[in-house]
């Protein structure tokens, strides 16, 4: 893919981060045996990557709140990461804990899709 | 020649290619993959796809100093390199030495919930992680159809897919593809249609339970290729494809002349055997000697220090050196020696195009001057007589051109046909031994003669072929008195004469004798009859004389008479 979009998009990774390190605090303060490890891969800071991040903010937010803690990896700047997790389609969401794995690909848009494969409809 | 789309790494009007090292492919292709483009390998399962396109990156790294990532979608790493283990393939080598990148991509469908939009800019950031890391020149997505039993939303994928070939042409990487074999398509999923570029197809045809794996390349957009159907076979070396029949007869004819291994043979043909290069076959019916005739002709080129390839359909290796041995053959030293190899096969072991690569592959490997095939007509078991012909042409042709090797056949044929080879082959051999049962007598004994010989003037007589303990020995048959004989009846024929031409030298002498009795009879006689007239004439001589005396005596006694009577004289003529 073109290296030129590497610079642009270092933003939304500081942003993904502050993010990150805001939910982490809350969450272990609160509840550390119940946390939701969650990773979202992008690439870039492509509009559907934006859609992903902006939706699963709210989802968290509503059913998650303080209980989990949300990575944004963007392959452009660690490509190598994309082996772990055996991503492929972009932006994908992967729940690492609770277990199983599940994963979570398109930008979110159908909420009650995301909350089923995230297994958190039946809490609602 | 044109290329009919933009390629901005290419420059020039030809296409370049990119060689497989694939023995065969690259003569078949004209010189390889279209380099920097997608190529796809369909076929059905089992079919070779994974092999070949990783043999072509193997050689990639190993022969053009070309590096290489390959992506499974079916087989985890291990599993990978584990299989190519049993091909003689360390990939781990490759791994390490940042040759060959090998990588499993796998998706759990389970696992997965789609939930609006997406791209697979996670797979290309992926593929070009690793093409980047190591600078690759070629990649393998081994079978990115995987993807649609992963992956929902179709329109997307085929995007998607398409997007993923353009970014590897751009990447200026030379790919192979592959994709499982559709039905009325040539893949599943249709990938052909974004694949423009080459497209190969594998098959596996089986005939009379009997597996044959070939190749066809359906379109080389920009090259010419060869259109018909190749086999090509996977064994310990990877693979090998057959190349073509070729259109013309441009072998090179030598004139050099190489023994047969029978002296007497060898003044058949104006004392000094085959010609090099040419092809020999030895026909006859059941044990009239074909194989040895053929173990003496290996044994010769051994002897002279060539190799020999010994193709054996019938017999174990085994089993011919012992059976040789009794007629004085011995093989053994010589494959100690390594100037003589077996390669003894079931025919029906595998297919006939299977066999043809096998024998390439030994041919090319061990690079004798002598091929004996014993015999053709097991092949006969396998195919039809026109495939087991296109075969032994295509064999012919190979050895012919390549290596000038000398090969020698044996064919079984039946007493009926015996001139008719079993698969009209004989048009393609230069030279045609007959072996052939003369049944006399109550015995059976072999016959030998040669039918043609291309450019040789040759004996038009028939000989007896002997095999004794000592070894082969051609004689001459018996020939007189309307009659060709061979074996006891020629001994006896021969006994025969000699006792007939005893007597009649008996005879003359007897007769000789007789004349010399007869005139040593006659001469008795005549000397008895001599003696008698002797003694005869001697006793009239004597009577004669006293006849003489007595008249005498008379007339004086009457003279004096006639005196002392005084009477007339008496005139002397009264005495008569």
């Amino acid at each position: 893919m073109g290296t030129e979009d590497k610079k642009r998009k270092a933003g939304s990774k500081t942003k993904a981060l502050k993010a990150t390190a805001k939910t982490h605090g809350t969450a272990e303060v609160k509840l550390p045996k119940e946390i939701w490890d969650l990773m979202l891969y992008v690439a870039g800071q492509t509009p559907k990557s934006l859609t992903a991040f902006a939706n699963l903010k709210k989802i968290c937010e509503k059913h998650l709140e303080g209980k989990y803690r949300l990575e944004v990896i963007d392959l452009l700047k660690n490509p190598q990461l994309a082996r772990g997790d055996q991503i492929l389609a972009i932006p994908t969401l992967v729940r690492k804990l609770p277990e199983p794995i599940k994963k979570i690909i398109g930008d979110l848009s159908n909420m009650e899709r995301v909350l089923v494969g995230l297994d958190l409809r039946p809490a609602d | 020649m044109t290329k009919t789309k933009g390629n901005t790494h290419l420059s020039g009007a030809t296409l370049i290619k990119s060689p497989t090292g694939i023995t065969g492919l690259d003569e078949v292709t004209g010189g390889g993959l279209p380099k920097g483009r997608p190529t796809l390998i369909a076929g059905s399962a089992g079919s070779g796809k994974t092999v070949f396109a990783m043999e072509f990156l193997v050689n990639g790294v190993t022969k053009f100093n070309e590096t290489g990532v390959f992506v499974s979608f079916e087989e985890p790493v291990e599993d990978l390199t584990k299989n190519f283990a049993s091909l003689g393939y360390n990939l781990n080598r490759f791994s390490d030495n940042k040759k060959m990148i090998i990588d499993y991509i796998h998706i759990e469908r389970s696992e997965i919930e789609v939930t609006g939009e997406y791209d697979l800019e996670g797979l290309f950031v992926r593929l070009g992680h690793m093409v980047d890391s190591i600078g690759a020149k070629r990649i393998v997505l081994d079978t990115i159809e995987s993807l649609f039993g992963a992956l929902p939303n179709e329109g997307i994928l085929r995007a998607e897919i398409r997007r993923l070939f353009r970014w590897l042409k751009l990447k200026g990487l030379t790919a192979i593809i592959t994709g499982e074999k559709g039905d009325g398509m040539i893949t599943r999923h249709g990938l052909e249609e974004y694949v423009s570029d080459c497209v190969i197809f594998l098959d596996h045809l089986v005939f009379e339970q009997v597996a044959t794996r070939r190749l066809r390349i359906i379109k080389y957009r920009g090259s010419s290729h060869g259109t018909n159907e190749y086999p090509f076979l996977i064994d310990k070396t990877g693979i090998s494809v057959l190349p073509v029949t070729s259109l013309e007869l441009i072998h090179k004819a030598t004139s050099e002349r190489i023994s047969t291994g029978i002296p007497r043979l060898d003044t058949m043909f104006e004392g000094k055997g085959y010609y090099r290069g040419s092809s020999i076959l030895v026909s006859g019916t059941a044990g009239t000697g074909k194989s040895s005739v053929a173990a003496k002709f290996a044994e010769s080129a051994c002897q002279r220090g060539e190799r020999c390839l010994y193709l054996a359909f019938e017999e174990s290796e085994s089993q011919i050196i012992r059976n040789m041995r009794s007629i004085g053959i011995n093989l053994e030293p010589w494959v100690k020696k390594g100037l003589l190899k077996f390669h003894a096969s079931r025919p029906t072991f595998c297919g006939l195009e299977m066999h043809l690569v096998q024998i390439h592959n030994l041919v090319s490997s061990f690079n004798p001057s002598v091929v004996i095939f014993d015999p053709i007509t097991t092949m006969m078991s396998i195919g039809s007589d026109n495939t087991v012909k296109s075969m032994l042409t295509r064999l012919l042709d190979y050895l012919k051109m390549k290596k000038l090797v000398t090969t020698l056949f044996t064919n079984l044929s039946h007493n009926e046909d015996l001139e008719k080879t079993t698969m009209a082959v004989s048009s393609l051999m230069d030279t045609w031994i007959l072996l052939r049962d003369i049944e006399i007598g109550g015995e059976r004994n072999r016959g030998l003669y040669v039918l043609k010989a291309r450019g040789i003037g040759h004996s038009n007589q028939i000989r007896e072929f002997l095999l004794t303990k000592e070894g082969i020995d051609v004689r001459d048959v018996y020939l007189g008195q309307d009659k060709v004989l061979t074996g006891s009846a020629r001994l006896a024929q021969e006994a025969e004469e000699k006792a007939e031409g005893l007597i009649r030298r008996q005879e003359t002498q007897w007769k000789q004798r007789e004349l010399e009795r007869k005139r040593e009879t006659i001469e008795s006689q005549i000397k008895v009859l001599r003696s008698q007239y002797e003694s005869e004439e001697e006793e009239l001589r004597i009577s004669i004389h006293q006849a003489k005396l007595i008249e005498e005596t008379i007339s004086r006694a009457t003279r004096e008479m006639a005196k002392s009577r005084k009477a007339d004289v008496i005139k002397p003529a009264k005495r008569k």
